[in-house]
């Protein structure tokens, strides 16, 4: 499947792979000297939903381990986030499931959860066109959203942090995690990246150099696009056995409304376009946010041909169908983000453990497409971990394979199994693809059976087609261009910082034009005197980078940024 | 009888253009409330003759003090025992690092409401409201003051110098005693110019040039324009062409750069993102040439051209150095 | 010596502020983060204690805020600040900067300082020198927009800029001086210092514990007192010339400027 170079005009990403070598840059075998260490009791990287889970759960067994307790040290739980605060990179729909919660926490009420409350009607519309929005009747099943809360993952990541701080959790923001430690085949903790490198990597005045954090156990629940994942995975064989891992693109705005909306919407169809050869998996979501506002989004396979595709575009231009337009008129929009999503699903599951260490939530691929859920299970995920974590420490050993035996008997793998297969058949196409899920779903994934593979997103042969001439042209009020929706997210970053996008300088001008139309920031450009065919040294302004993740699925490979550099989302 | 006591900053025989704004706004204010405007000198020997010109710009008299040049401290002693020994309502500086220390200082002293990078004031029932712009020139506050007097610190260039046909004001000595804080500090050296340094900050009319300038050669364009605007005027980047390197840091204007507001903000192949507009929304003038007919600038331009400027560059700085020599 | 360091917590500069309507304060729910004009007034001192001309026998950080603000606390000690002192009562909420710099300088006579270090402005109230006003109450000598600094063993050598250059002044200890961003790039955190950072010894003081007359401060008692807000004036639209004889158009332009007095 994967070509070599340009095929008639088609390019595929994946000839071009990034300058990057996972192993050797992010993989640190040797520790420092016990004195310059920073010793942990159980290390996790990622302040997101399952991260949080799993310090919350910890420090509630923790209390009646007191002898656990005390070997695990000053700090025994340390939660390392790279965004200003816990929440400052999360993004999501969302429509929870509250099973999550409801375990982690069994005292509290869900009406003192920080979620927008449960709605109690669902629509799904299949566009036929900007004016023609076809109600499906009854609504599919993976659409119902009977017994969910909305929620923003943003918001509920900050709760989180603020419940595991109060428990006793160390939680470091502004602090990457740059590399993970593997000492004699054991996972002993990771290091933090460098602060004060200046563009060109070089050490500027006030340089501070990274330091290892050490622990007996070390979690890692980075999201979509796991940069220390990425580098286990292949330390450790972990996908020997999975599909490559394949993303959707999701370009979220909040709005202030003047009309409540009282019910879940989901669509299909228009904008995207049935062909099999265009490959356009997707759809939007539009969630009510309380009285006042809404969460809306467009979410696209990555997967798709035409280069000139842009999820931020498509939203734009989704948001002038009348169905939308008779929810946002005469409001205001107060938020913006993008995040890649992990589309897989079952087979694209890596193995969960290795010895010292495990995964949690997206960055396990633990996303269920077909009903667009998530973060319930990157919660169970860190409750499960947090359990056998404690159970393996107990007896002193680094062993965790028992969190993989967890996560296949709950709830995560009995989901994600029954969808195992219903993203795959849309590569054939819109109509064909929808009867088939359509069968599955219908007959919960036993029909038609068998495993449906998953291709990598940089496989796909890439067109610069006419995708592009539909997009609207910003106007400023209800449209937007990229950079003044990057400007609302917060983006702060040092002008002089280092670049962390591993991208290619010199490729085929139908991969640069995938790039600069596929980033929602606007990172990739195309310099003016570039020529049309060809080679194209493309210029990547990386200050803009959001950290969606959508760069390493098309042939790019994105590693963490200085700490605290990147979006400081707050509602999405 | 509600007078206005005006700071007016003086350096080698000439009074700093924004004192005169002051004094001019003090003379103006002041005849709504039925006051005078009184302007207060500090320095060593300050000429007599420089003092009674601000009555030119309004000012009925003119308190002279000696003391040290260029300090805050002792200018807060004076004022003080000028406001003592007077019946002044308000206190007034025209935009400037010394009169923020100053009027903030004084502030103190007197136990006075203090309100600063003031954009306008008005007379109203008798008393004055100061308006001043907050988040980001996003929005404009309003703000009286509940103290027997009322302390105004005007942004830079709020106030605009106005000759207002009168005589010169009459000078008198006032005495006053440093304050053991003020006896302090000693001034070294003072205004030492430091000609690396782009003062763009300072700058009356600034030439900005962004992407569409096409290489680092087309600043040339942009600093011969410059030139022919000449007087306090200089080069700005926006931050893409900093990054690039055909520029330096010192230069850049946006969101990570410095923020200006200047008389005259003319921006030459400048798209207008809202990561530069914020450094430069405030300019009084701005003037905008970009081949982008749908460049965001053009939105918020005072005159906007659409066209080359590798064209319109060399020819508008002919037109200028001719209209300057005439 | 004895050096405070005055910070504060204001929003994160990269958020989008906000007014609240009803009582004309900012809105300072969500993002808030240590003043980063306060990060290089704690580099100065750390310069000072490490430089070694003179002995530095601790760097206190000293805030006045609500309880959100123990964080900027902790922020500085994790730049090396010894220990911290947070002036936290609901009485002094809504003081303006008169009022603030009062309190401040209250807060601090308990600590006797030799010198007083403080950012030159803060993100949010968008108010500069309140270094002014400390300096004012405490009775000692004040000077900002300092861009160098130089301990000798009673005095400092200040470089600061001013209206006509820059100015260097000799100040005698103990003073006030408020720092510009020019003065020194900030050092980062180690990882260390952050998680130490909780450890250090941090003293909350209410009004009564530092003698303030609450007559003075808060937002009733305020002597600039907000009264409205308003949209700033709508800008007349632009005009707009297309550029077909290069000539002409920039007749047009030099007549625009004329008419403007800008040429």
């Amino acid at each position: 499947m994967s070509g070599n170079g340009s095929r008639n005009g088609r390019v595929v990403p994946a000839a071009f792979p990034p300058p990057v070598d996972s192993e050797k840059e992010f993989v640190k075998h040797a520790l420092d000297p016990e004195d310059e260490r920073i010793e942990v009791g159980v290390a996790i990287v990622g302040g997101g939903p399952a991260g949080l889970a799993c310090a919350n759960r910890l420090l509630q067994l923790l209390a009646d381990e007191p002898e656990l307790s005390e070997r695990l040290g000053e700090v025994p739980v340390a939660v390392i986030e790279k965004g200003k605060v816990c929440g400052a990179h999360n993004l999501s729909g969302a429509m929870m499931r509250p099973s999550g919660l409801a375990q982690l926490f069994p005292e509290i009420d869900p009406k003192d959860w920080p979620t927008y409350g449960q709605v109690a009607k669902d629509s799904v519309y299949w566009m036929l066109s900007p004016s023609m929005a076809l109600p499906l009747k009854p609504t599919p099943p993976p659409f119902r959203n009977h017994g969910n809360y909305m929620v923003s993952v943003s918001e509920l990541s900050r709760w989180l942090a603020e419940k595991a701080e109060e428990a006793g959790a160390y939680i470091l923001t502004e602090t990457a995690a740059a590399q993970l430690l593997v000492d004699d085949g054991v996972v002993r903790g990771i290091r933090s990246g460098d602060k004060g490198r200046g563009k060109d990597g070089q050490e500027l005045g006030n340089f501070e150099p990274g330091s290892d954090v050490t622990a007996q156990a070390t979690v890692l629940a980075e999201g979509t696009w796991g940069h220390l994942t990425g580098a286990a995975i292949r330390e450790f064989n972990l996908a020997a056995h999975s599909d490559p891992q394949v993303w959707s693109l999701g370009v979220k705005e909040v709005w202030k409304v003047p009309k409540p909306l009282n019910r879940v919407i989901h669509t299909l169809g228009w904008p995207l376009r049935y062909g099999a050869k265009h490959r356009e998996f997707g759809g939007s979501w539009i969630y009510p946010m309380g009285e006042d506002r809404v969460s809306l989004g467009f979410v696209i396979g990555l997967d798709y041909t035409d280069a000139t595709v842009s999820a931020h575009d498509l939203l734009q231009q989704f948001k002038q169908s009348k169905l939308v337009r008779s929810i946002l008129e005469g409001g205001e929009r107060v938020a913006w983000g993008a995040k890649a999503i992990p589309e897989g699903g079952y087979w694209a599951m890596p193995k969960l453990s290795a010895p010292g260490m495990v995964i949690c939530g997206d960055g396990g691929g633990m996303v269920n497409v077909p009903i667009l859920k998530g973060i319930h299970y990157a919660i169970h995920a860190g409750i499960m971990a947090a359990e056998e974590i404690v159970k393996a420490l107990k007896s002193g050993s680094s062993n965790l394979s028992a969190y993989e035996q967890r996560v296949e008997d709950s709830v995560i793998v009995k989901d994600l199994y029954e969808t195992r297969n219903m993203k795959q058949p849309f590569a054939k196409g819109f109509f064909l693809g929808g009867a088939i899920t359509n069968a599955m779903v219908l007959s919960k994934g036993r029909f038609p059976g068998g495993r449906w593979n998953n291709h990598r997103d940089a496989d796909a042969p890439m067109t610069v087609g006419t995708k592009k001439d539909a997009y609207p042209k910003p106007d400023g009020k209800y449209t937007f261009d990229k950079l003044s929706s990057v400007f609302i997210t917060g983006n702060a970053t040092r002008d002089d910082a280092p670049n962390h996008i591993r991208v290619r300088k010199s490729v085929p001008r139908e991969l640069a034009e995938t790039w600069r139309w596929m980033c929602p920031a606007g990172v990739y450009e195309i310099p003016e005197d570039a020529p049309e065919h060809g080679q194209v040294d493309v210029i990547v302004n990386y200050t803009n980078c959001v950290q969606c993740g959508a760069i390493t699925a098309k042939g790019g490979r994105l590693t963490t940024p200085e700490g605290g550099d990147g979006p400081l989302y707050q509602i999405t | 009888m509600a007078n206005i006591l005006v700071y007016a900053l003086h350096y080698e025989g000439a009074i700093n253009k924004n004192s005169l704004g002051a004094v001019s706004e003090g003379a103006k204010l002041a005849a709504e409330l039925g006051g005078e405007a009184h302007a207060i000198l500090l320095g060593e020997n300050v000429p007599q003759d420089l003092a009674a010109s601000l009555g030119r710009y309004g000012a009925k008299k003119a308190l002279v003090a000696e003391g040290p040049e260029g300090l805050a401290q002792p200018l807060v002693d004076a004022m003080a025992a000028a406001i003592e020994g007077g019946d002044y309502s308000y206190a007034l500086f025209g935009g400037g690092l010394l009169g923020f220390e100053i009027g903030a200082g004084l502030a103190a002293r007197l136990g006075a409401g203090v309100v600063m990078e003031v954009t306008n004031v008005r007379a109203e029932n008798g008393e004055l409201i100061a308006e001043r712009p907050i988040l980001g020139d996003s929005a404009i506050s309003e703000i009286k003051y509940r103290s027997p007097v009322g302390i105004i610190i005007g942004r830079l260039n709020a106030f605009e110098a106005r000759e207002s046909g009168e005589g010169e004001a009459a000078v008198e000595q006032l005495s006053f005693e440093l304050s053991p804080q003020a006896q302090q500090a000693t001034m070294l050296t003072r205004g030492e110019q430091r000609g690396a340094d782009v003062d763009i900050e300072g700058a009356d009319i600034l030439v900005a040039g962004g992407r569409g300038l096409g290489k680092p050669e087309g600043f040339q364009l942009a600093e011969d324009l410059a030139k022919a605007f000449g007087g306090n005027s200089a080069v700005a980047a926006t931050r893409a062409v900093v990054d690039a390197g055909w520029y330096p840091y010192a230069a850049q204007i946006g969101q990570t750069g410095k923020t200006v507001a200047p008389k005259l903000y003319l921006a030459a192949g400048i798209s207008g993102a809202i990561q530069h507009k914020v450094g430069m929304q405030s300019s009084e003038n701005i003037v905008a040439i970009n081949k982008d007919a749908n460049a965001p600038i053009f939105e918020f331009s005072d005159l906007g051209i659409v066209g080359d400027l590798n064209k319109i560059l060399p020819k508008l700085t002919e037109a200028v150095k001719a209209k300057k020599g005439s | 010596m004895k050096i405070c360091v005055l910070v504060k917590e204001v929003p994160d500069a990269a958020v989008e502020k906000k007014l609240d309507p009803s009582t004309g304060r900012m809105d300072r729910s969500g993002e808030k983060n240590l003043n980063p004009y306060d990060t290089h007034a704690i580099e100065a001192a750390m310069q000072i204690k490490e430089g070694g001309a003179v002995p530095v026998e601790e760097i206190v950080a000293v805030t006045m805020g609500p309880d959100s603000a123990v964080r900027a606390l902790h922020k500085a000690v994790s730049l090396g600040a010894d220990r911290s002192v947070h002036l936290s009562d609901a009485v002094v909420a809504g003081s303006d900067v008169a009022a603030t710099g009062y309190a401040l300088a209250k807060t601090l006579q308990r600590e006797s300082p030799d010198l007083v270090l403080l950012g030159q402005q803060s993100d949010d109230g968008e108010c500069y020198t309140i270094g002014a006003v400390v300096a004012e109450h405490l009775g000692m000598p004040s000077l900002t927009q300092v861009i160098k600094m130089d301990v000798e063993a009673e005095a400092l050598r200040c470089e600061r800029q001013a209206e006509y250059g820059y100015d260097t002044v000799q100040v005698k200890l103990p003073a006030v001086i408020s720092v510009g961003d020019a003065i020194n790039e900030p050092r980062y955190p180690s990882l260390k210092a952050i998680m130490g950072a909780k450890k250090k010894q941090l003293d909350t003081v209410a009004a009564a514990d530092v003698e303030i007359d609450v007559s003075k401060v808060g937002g009733d008692n305020s002597a600039a007192q907000w009264i409205a807000a308003k949209a700033p004036p709508a800008k007349a639209a632009g005009e707009i010339i297309e550029d077909e004889d290069t000539g002409e158009t920039v007749e047009r332009i030099v007549a625009w400027l004329d008419e403007r007095k800008l040429i």
